[in-house]
């Protein structure tokens, strides 16, 4: 019956047993983000903050809103399937507030000869010129309007 | 009405716990109307349409942030000669970034591939992850947690395609984020904003409208190390055996 008499040094043991498991939950609680294992082994958090990023591409709906002019030329053209930002860059801080953010002015001898110098790697059926012998010396605009470039070539062939 | 200041405390408990509540969870702003469990994206590569005018890559570094010398996506140009298909000449000038100068034809089969994550469905990157900080969405895009990344590098060496890299400023690992923040929010992709010619399409395999499903079953679409199993998403249409 005496058994426990001496039972004192346990109950000291199980105090700081029990005092280490509550430092360990606190100490996890501080440690582990709230958000962790919303979805699985990751912070759920993480979803929304990769999400919160601004876009610096406006995307091809926003230019027609005020370019509806352009936008009409360029969808009878051959490059209605090039975005307004394939050519002009990134815009969406001129789309957000076009009177202070201007698009740089684009320069048609390097911009068209990117997509069409000829590369032997291009798909054959993709249109290619050689730069040095297509029209050399002459900006591509004066015969290719940029948003419809078979435009006035078409009415004469 | 007389308040107590005890009363007025009660009161503003509330507040003050949806605050600290707030602080805590970083109070990200949640896109209103996207549905994470509506959608499983991935991305279809053409190289029939490909043209290698590097419009992606300078479209990605801009949109993101990539740091110069570094890509999250790129593309590559492959070369096979007739006698020689294991071994094709591949080159990538800054990535692609500002096109390819043309190599004289000399009878070799020539042709760009562009490359990037695959956001694999049981992707080897996210598994190597010591502290959880990759993982797959459930919308099926494969992240890093900037703010939880150790920068151990793990997750690099495991990417059996190259398409992770460490970045240098914020010393974390970086990826293709299959721009996340615009899809999330209606918007495309900015590699394929850019794209002239459609080679690049975002895919959402879980809407049954997306053309993606009658393309797979008309063309032949390949995904890269299929051996691998790693469930990669971004299909590759008109993929040449040579590419690796
Ligand atoms: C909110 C209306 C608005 C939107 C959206 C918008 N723009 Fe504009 N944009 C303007 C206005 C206004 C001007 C004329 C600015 C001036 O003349 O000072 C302009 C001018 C331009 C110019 C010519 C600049 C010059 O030097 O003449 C280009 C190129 C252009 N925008 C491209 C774009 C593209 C690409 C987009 C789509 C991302 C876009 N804009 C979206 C309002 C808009
Ligand atoms: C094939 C490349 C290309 C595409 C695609 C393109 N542009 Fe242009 N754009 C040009 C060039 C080149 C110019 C003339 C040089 C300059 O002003 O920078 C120009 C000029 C402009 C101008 C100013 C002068 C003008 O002609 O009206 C506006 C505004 C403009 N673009 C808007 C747009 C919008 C909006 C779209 C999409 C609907 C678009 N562009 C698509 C190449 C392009
Ligand atoms: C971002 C790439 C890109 C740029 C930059 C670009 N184009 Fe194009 N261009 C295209 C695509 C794509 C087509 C359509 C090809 C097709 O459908 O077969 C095209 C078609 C054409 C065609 C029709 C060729 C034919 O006979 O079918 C002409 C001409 C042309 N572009 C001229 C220009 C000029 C001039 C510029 C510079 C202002 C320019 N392009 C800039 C991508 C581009
Ligand atoms: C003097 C007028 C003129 C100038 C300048 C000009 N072109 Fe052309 N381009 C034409 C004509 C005419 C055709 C159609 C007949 C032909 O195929 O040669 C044409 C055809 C094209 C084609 C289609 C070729 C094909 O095989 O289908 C492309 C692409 C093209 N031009 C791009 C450009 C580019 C890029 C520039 C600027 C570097 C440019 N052009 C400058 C007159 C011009």
């Amino acid at each position: 019956m005496n058994r426990w008499r001496n039972g004192e040094h346990l109950l000291r043991v199980a105090l700081v047993y029990g005092l280490g498991v509550v430092a360990f939950v606190l100490l996890r609680m501080a440690l582990v983000p709230r958000s962790f294992g919303e979805f699985g082994h990751y912070r759920g958090n993480a979803i929304a903050e990769t999400a919160r990023q601004r876009p610096v591409f406006a995307g091809h709906q926003a230019c027609n809103l005020c370019h509806s002019d352009v936008a009409a030329l360029k969808r009878t053209g051959i490059h209605a399937g090039v975005h307004c930002e394939a050519c002009h860059g990134p815009q969406a801080a001129h789309a957000s507030d076009p009177g202070s953010v201007r698009p740089a002015r684009l320069a048609t001898a390097r911009l068209c000869v990117r997509c069409h110098a000829a590369n032997p790697a291009r798909p054959a059926a993709f249109p290619q010129i050689d730069p040095r012998r297509h029209n050399p010396g002459l900006p591509c605009e004066t015969c290719h309007p940029p948003h419809n470039p078979l435009q006035f070539l078409s009415q004469h062939s | 009405m007389n308040l107590t200041r005890r009363q007025c405390l009660l009161l503003l408990l509330p507040a003050a716990a949806a605050g600290w509540e707030a602080l805590q969870a970083g109070a990200p702003e949640r896109a209103p109307n996207y549905d994470k469990t509506q959608h499983w994206w991935g991305m279809l590569l053409d190289i029939s349409k490909c043209i290698g005018c590097g419009n992606c890559v300078r479209a990605c570094a801009a949109e993101n942030q990539v740091p110069p010398g570094y890509f999250r996506t790129w593309v590559e140009r492959y070369r096979v000669r007739d006698e020689d298909m294991p071994y094709p000449q591949v080159d990538s000038p800054d990535g692609g970034m500002h096109g390819f100068p043309p190599i004289p034809a000399d009878g070799m089969k020539e042709f760009f591939v562009p490359k990037m994550c695959n956001h694999c469905a049981d992707s080897p990157c996210t598994q190597v992850c010591p502290v959880g900080a990759t993982f797959i969405t459930p919308d099926g895009v494969v992240l890093v947690d900037k703010e939880y990344c150790l920068g151990c590098r793990y997750c690099i060496q495991a990417c059996p395609y190259g398409c992770r890299f460490f970045n240098p400023v914020t010393h974390t690992a970086e990826k293709c984020t299959l721009c996340y923040h615009r899809i999330t929010k209606g918007l495309t992709t900015a590699c394929c904003e850019a794209c002239p010619t459609g080679a690049r399409q975002l895919v959402d395999l879980k809407n049954p409208n997306d053309p993606i499903h009658a393309f797979l079953r008309t063309h032949n679409v390949a995904v890269l190390k299929p051996y691998l199993a790693t469930g990669a998403k971004v299909f590759y249409n008109d993929l040449d055996g040579s590419v690796r």
